[in-house]
């Protein structure tokens, strides 16, 4: 039932949303209406990050406790996470496109989602060939708060790495202050989002639930 | 149908109730509970792939049951099972040999791992008490199937375990074989050690049975004293019970 | 600890007597050599820009596969369970079999050298310290996942897919750091240079030295 709530909050806020993004947010000089899917992006990446967060926190809890609750939670947060970081590097990358000529040019920090991208479906994978529940969890449980501690590390890596050969581009509202009207416009987005990976969170914990309630 | 015998009230080594283990929706055990009190030999029957292994992997940790509780050694089993892992051995399907070393080389490696002393001459005893001591330094990879079984249960010699679960010990052994594991398992119990023997064959273990227990369809279909039953009366309710009522004479 | 010491004791005695692992190892390092230059063509000026990338992805994709092994005697023989009932601090075993895979990594990186050296004609004497600071650092990283997501995928049917789907992002910053200060190495530039990116190894060492000794106890459960 609070799901549900949660979808309908959802909704709204995302209309919310949109219309902030496309009807009050200004036209960016330079880079011109592309840039408005730095709306979508930003808080992407944001609500990704979320995701992870409780991956970690569900992997810990499940080593700690072994109650199966926790490891739904990771299961639960991992598969939108996923989600998320996948319309990170897809919004990012045709951002890119008008300025940089081409999808992809191994931009830092797409880079960095790139390849946290691959660690949490690396962690469904595992998690798909594991039927026993114990051991699934305990093995994801490892993945995941490697995972996690290594997000710092690639990010620094990667960053670096492309010191190294190239000025970090700018992909980010970072570049120059913030004005108000896209400051709201990306606080609404980003609530929105959050509002909606927690949906998304709610029902999956729901239907895992119900799977191991079916299993056992 | 089910038969159940109380136990008197001393040290009790295992204490398992209503384990239940499940892989998807098919029940493997389904409700398992049983005693034993140190000392006490525990022979668990049932034919082949009813879950005999599965529950004896339960019973030493290996595997977590589904639902269901389990005390070692007065210990919850479940929520500390490294607080009872060092009472626990176990003699499996695998022997936990390693193959391309010598028995005292395993022997030497086992005890470490399990953090006893592993002097030369001590590690030597135990391969004579299970006669494998004229093989000491062969390459384990040439032994038989019986002389592994020996090189595990020097291992078990060497250990400080007081609970022994042994899954189809027998199988493979000859008649000389089987007489002195039995003899083996006397003395294991004399020591105030509990054992549990999983077996289909039932000539070969029950010697060293106190009790007497018939795993049938996920639950415990009987558990007797051993002497309460002759081996006719075994044989019959074994027929019965798990073979299931068209078999019964 | 005793009883790491004893893991890669009884793991270097099993080695010795089959050579399986190692003799296998080295021979792949050979082929990688020889299917390296056949992809980057007969160019020697290729070779040599893309060295310290190639020695790298040697070191990893033989890496894959020893790390892969690190508990295949233990299934083998059917020892698994052995350990698991090994009463005691788990982590002894993690570093016994960290250890194994770090000198099984040390002689393979020492045959990719010299056969690197002898056959592109390359001299790496003189940046042999510097050369071996990124070496040990980047091994230690490699391994210590490796070792972790090699006990993992042990009990599974499909190991052999899984390991490098877990192991290969969760190294990159490895792969970063150790290519660049490598290649700084190889240029003839002092370690200083690279001392942002050694520093990076160092700490991705310790992060992941610390989760797999923190998490293998319960990666060793039945």
């Amino acid at each position: 039932m609070a799901a549900r709530v949660l979808g309908w909050l959802a909704a709204l806020a995302l209309v919310a949303g949109l219309v902030a993004a496309f009807g009050y947010a200004p036209r960016e000089a330079v880079q011109g209406n592309v840039q408005r899917i730095m709306y979508l992006h930003v808080p992407a990446v944001l609500t990704a990050y979320l995701a992870f967060g409780l991956v970690f926190l569900g992997s810990l809890g499940y080593l700690l406790t072994r109650r199966p609750g926790w490891d739904r939670l990771a299961l639960a947060a991992a598969e939108p996470g996923v989600l998320f970081t996948g319309i990170t590097i897809a919004s990012g990358s045709i951002w890119g496109k008008p300025t940089w000529g081409t999808w992809w040019t191994w931009d830092a920090r797409l880079t960095s989602t790139a390849v946290l991208f691959l660690v949490y479906v690396g962690y469904l994978l595992l998690r798909g060939m594991v039927d026993e529940p114990d051991r699934r969890a305990r093995a994801a449980a490892v993945v995941g708060i490697l995972g996690a501690a290594n997000i710092p590390i690639v990010h620094f890596s990667v960053k670096w790495w492309r010191a190294l050969h190239q000025p970090a581009t700018i992909l980010g509202p970072e570049s120059s202050p913030i004005a108000t009207p896209i400051a709201l416009a990306l606080f609404t987005n980003w609530i929105a989002f959050t509002l909606l990976f927690a949906y998304l969170l709610a029902k999956r914990m729901q239907i895992a639930r119900l799977e191991d309630m079916h299993a056992g | 149908m089910r038969e159940r015998a109380a136990s008197p009230a001393f040290d009790l080594m295992v204490q398992a109730e209503h384990l239940r283990k499940t892989y998807g929706p098919t029940p493997v055990l389904d409700g398992v509970s049983l005693e034993l009190g140190a000392g006490q030999g525990l022979t668990l029957l049932g034919p082949n792939g009813t879950g005999k292994t599965t529950l004896l992997r339960i019973l030493a940790t290996l595997l977590r049951p589904t639902s269901g509780s389990l005390r070692i050694a007065g210990a919850d089993a479940l929520k500390e099972p490294e607080a009872v892992r060092g009472a626990i051995d176990m003699v499996g399907h695998g022997s936990w040999v390693y193959e391309d070393l010598s028995a005292m080389e395993n022997l030497r490696f086992w005890s470490i791992m399990g953090g006893h002393d592993a002097a030369q001459t001590r590690l030597h005893t135990a391969l004579e008490e299970v006669e494998l001591d004229t093989v000491a330094d062969q390459r384990a990879r040439t032994f038989s199937a019986g002389m592994k079984r020996r090189l595990a249960l020097a291992r078990v010699l060497l250990g400080r375990a007081r609970l022994l679960l042994l899954d189809e010990p027998f199988t493979g052994l000859d008649r000389a074989g089987r007489k002195w594991l039995g003899e083996f398992l006397m003395s294991f119990k004399a020591r105030g050690g509990a054992l549990i023997v999983a077996t289909h064959s039932f000539d070969a273990g029950v010697g060293v049975a106190d009790r007497v227990a018939i795993l049938a369809g996920g639950r415990i279909v009987l558990d007797r004293p051993a002497a309460e039953l002759g081996p006719d009366d075994l044989r019959r309710l074994y027929d019965e019970l798990a073979m299931g009522p068209e078999t019964a004479s | 600890m005793r009883r790491a010491w004893i893991v890669v004791w009884k793991d270097v005695l099993s080695e010795r007597r089959s050579k399986e692992s190692l003799n296998a190892l080295v021979f792949f390092s050979i082929l990688l050599l020889f299917v390296f230059q056949f992809a980057l063509g007969p160019e020697r000026a290729r070779v040599e820009a893309a060295l310290p990338g190639l020695l790298w992805l040697g070191f990893i994709l033989s890496g894959l596969l020893a790390f892969g092994r690190t508990f295949l005697v233990e299934r083998e023989n059917d020892c698994w369970e052995g350990l698991v009932l090994t009463p005691g601090d788990k982590s002894a075993i993690y570093v016994g079999k960290l250890a194994g895979n770090v000198l099984l990594m040390a002689v393979v990186e020492a045959v990719l050298l010299v056969l690197f050296a002898v056959f592109f004609g390359l001299d790496f004497t003189g940046v042999l310290p510097g050369l071996s600071l990124v070496l040990a650092l980047g091994t230690l990283g490699l391994a210590s996942v490796g070792t972790l997501f090699g006990a993992i995928t042990a009990q599974m049917r499909a190991r052999e897919l899984l390991l490098p789907v877990l192991l290969l992002p969760a190294v990159v910053p490895i792969l970063l750091g150790s290519v660049s200060a490598t290649q700084t190495v190889l240029l003839g530039q002092p370690l200083a240079e690279a001392a942002a990116w050694l520093k990076l190894l160092a700490a991705a060492d310790v992060v992941y030295l610390v989760v797999g000794l923190l998490t293998f106890e319960f990666v060793l459960e039945g």
